[in-house]
């Protein structure tokens, strides 16, 4: 088990003929991801690295039966993506784009309303279950499999996590990357509730940065309903208020958003949060020594 | 992007938003030449920063005559503010708004702003105009009225009508007040904004209602499809280091520390600045060169953290997945030839082809420092530089 993804899911790739898309593609299906179909308008009927390209993906789900899409479609013109792929009904969409207006995403979480779709991103890595799928843009060899659930507002903060707990020995359930936009699909308590419900899952690791109050809602959330021990770290402590660092979302504003502020919550909601990034692994490992989970997540 | 004050009441009077007569000036005799086109009998003149509270830094007088214009225009302009929001050293005021003073009844506080919670934009209203929204929220959170904007319906007549009877203004200005939101609404959506606020939102004696302040923020992604928005952008108002950086597409933050910072990622960027402050040090900006590097952007990220001269070393952290090691090593041996590089540098590599990244270092005979973590790259930099 695992969550949202696993080796049965069938993938079709939005802006496929992109160059991105192109070499992203090549390196999903290489790590063995189901990848059936690609979508860009007026490039129906041709291949990319042997993946049949679809005019739209309704199409390309009638044609192939794929139930997830990651998207590369450029900014501009993604929000439109992710509706087409919320209209095809599938279970799964992922978008990787970065840079999508504000005003845009609005829009489109006003469209999901009442759709089956999981929306994950816009601006996030994608999502990966060890050993059986990778959507996105994440380098796969550092992930192991195994029962600790990753979820994350940054891409390379993910990849630092994953590796200390891969170099320690222990494996990931599933990685999922929700993005750095304010405005986004699936949120922390939608990864931890899944993640709760997932027999693989033993231990999740939360990592939020600055800006908006997501971290703070998750730890409530986590307090009431979470019965897996859950470690987190939080990036920005450092940041000036009123500026953007990188991401859209990552702002403090009016005092709101602070790293101290959320790490203040988590702690007072039983989330144990890790005092530099570099300690990430060692604090998920000291907690899964406490709650006797140690020698059950030790994958390698 | 923030624009100035004069900007957004131009953006306003397009869209039937409300406000008082003014004209921009960019020197003394214009600004005495705007006042004498008005010709009100009170001239108010307000220093055109990026920046909030400049009445209280003296960059807002009020004149009574051409006399007084002059005068007041004479000191504002080319003096430096010190706000609240512009950090200690202040920003120097290049421009005026002239602007016709008016008859305030009472000040009250609008804006829109796009809610992360909701997804949704939210209009938001007090009865507490002039002063700052977030001292009302901290204070009287009462007194802040909200109301949830559905994209397909746009902001609606009723929704505007309830903030409009909860903030209590006059009932014979409803009309007017409703029509004020409904137009503001229409230009937080065609042009992008972020934020839209109005501090002070006024009544006045002979029946208005209008935006006697205006801060308009956009949204940095949607820039390109308001090419209107862009030509307004006011580059003496910006940090020379970060204008470079943005030619580039370098995302760079400037900061007051010593260490200088080049990261891939926004997350791991601001975690790395985190870990420099932890071991003792202060970073001096934040860098984040994205997924997509070359050898000459990381050039370029190492030119605009060395022409900021408080860097005393430098702090590269790289985690590659689809930036390989490799190719940010060649860039690093690159540019340090290049700038011919007289600090420390420490550099820690991990991921994609970490080993070729780490044997370039290793043979280029530079006198770089390996780090084998975040942690040892942080330790090994704060030690260098003290």
């Amino acid at each position: 088990m695992s969550v949202f993804i696993n080796k049965d899911t069938k993938v079709l790739v939005q802006g496929i003929t992109g160059g991105t898309a192109k070499f992203h593609t090549e390196q999903m299906l290489e790590y063995g991801t189901k990848i059936v179909a690609g979508v860009t308008p007026k490039k129906g009927g041709t291949e990319i690295a042997g993946v049949p390209v679809f005019n739209t993906v309704q199409d390309a789900v009638i044609e192939t039966g794929a139930t997830a899409s990651v998207i590369y479609v450029p900014a501009p013109f993604a929000a439109d993506a992710i509706m087409e792929a919320v209209d095809a009904n599938l279970d799964l969409a992922i978008c990787i784009t970065e840079h999508i207006p504000v005003a845009d995403m609005v829009k489109v979480k006003r469209y999901m309303e009442g759709k089956k779709t999981r929306l994950v991103g816009p601006n996030c890595p994608g999502v990966i279950t060890p050993d059986e799928c990778k959507i996105g843009i994440m380098p796969g060899y550092i992930h192991k499999k195994g029962h600790i659930g990753v979820v994350s507002r940054s891409g390379t903060l993910t990849y630092e996590a994953v590796h200390q707990l891969s170099e320690e020995g222990f494996g990931q359930s599933t990685a999922v990357g929700i993005g750095g936009d304010p405005v986004n699909g699936t949120n922390f308590i939608d990864a931890l509730n899944a993640f709760n419900d997932d027999p693989e899952t033993e231990a999740v690791m939360m990592i939020g940065e600055i800006g908006g109050t997501a971290e703070e809602e998750a730890a409530e959330w986590v307090k009431a309903n979470m019965k897996k021990p859950v470690v987190g770290f939080i990036g920005g402590a450092t940041a000036p208020p009123g500026k953007r660092m990188g991401h859209a979302g990552a702002i403090i504003s009016g005092g709101k958003g602070t790293a101290d502020e959320k790490i203040r919550v988590m702690n007072e909601c039983g989330i144990e949060v890790a005092d530099t990034p570099a300690l990430m692994g060692e604090t998920m490992i000291n907690v899964l020594k406490n709650n006797d989970l140690f020698d059950k997540c030790k994958t390698h | 992007m923030n624009i100035h004050e004069y900007q957004a009441k131009e953006i306003f009077r397009q869209y039937n938003v409300a406000v008082p007569n003014s004209k921009v000036a960019f020197s003394v005799d214009e600004a005495v030449e705007a006042a004498k086109e008005l010709g009100s009998n009170v001239t108010v003149v307000k220093a055109q920063i990026h920046a909030g509270g400049r009445g209280n830094a003296g960059g807002v007088k009020i004149a009574k005559n051409l006399d007084e214009v002059r005068q007041y225009a004479d000191e504002i302009l080319g003096k430096t503010l010190v706000t609240h929001q512009t950090g200690p050293e202040g920003k120097v005021v290049n421009r005026l708004l002239i602007e016709e003073g008016c008859d305030i009844q009472k000040e009250y506080y609008v804006g829109l702003v796009m809610d992360r919670a909701t997804s949704r934009v939210v209009l938001m209203a007090s009865e507490e105009g002039g002063t700052e929204i977030e001292e009302v929220a901290e204070e009287t959170p009462e007194k802040i009225f909200k109301e949830v904007i559905d994209p397909v319906s746009g902001l609606t007549a009723f929704q505007a009508r309830r903030i409009a009877f909860n903030i209590n203004i006059p009932h014979e200005l409803l009309g007017n007040a409703v029509k004020f939101m409904m137009s503001l609404y229409n230009v937080f959506m065609e042009k992008d904004c972020s934020i839209v606020e109005i501090n002070p939102l006024v009544t006045t004696g002979d029946g208005s209602v209008l935006a006697l302040d205006a801060k308009l923020n956009f949204d940095d992604n949607a820039l390109f499809r308001q090419k209107d928005i862009v030509e307004l952008r006011d580059l003496e108002e910006e940090d020379e280091k970060e204008i470079e950086a943005s030619k580039h597409d370098l995302s760079y933050i400037a900061l007051d520390g010593n260490i200088g910072c080049m990261v891939n990622g926004a997350g791991l960027a601001m975690s790395t600045m985190d870990i420099i402050k932890h071991h003792g040090g202060e970073p001096a900006n934040f860098l984040d060169v994205g997924g997509g590097a070359t050898a000459e952007k990381v050039t370029e990220a190492f030119k605009i953290i060395l022409s900021d001269d408080h860097v005393k070393g430098i702090l590269v952290n790289i985690f590659g997945g689809i930036m390989k090691c490799d190719v940010i090593a060649e860039g690093v041996v690159e540019a340090t030839k290049q700038m011919g590089l007289e600090i420390p540098l420490v550099v820690r590599l991990e991921g994609t082809n970490v080993e070729q990244g780490k044997k370039i270092l290793d043979e280029s005979g530079l006198n770089i420092t390996a780090a084998d973590s975040m942690a040892d790259g942080a330790e090994k930099i704060v030690s260098l530089v003290q």
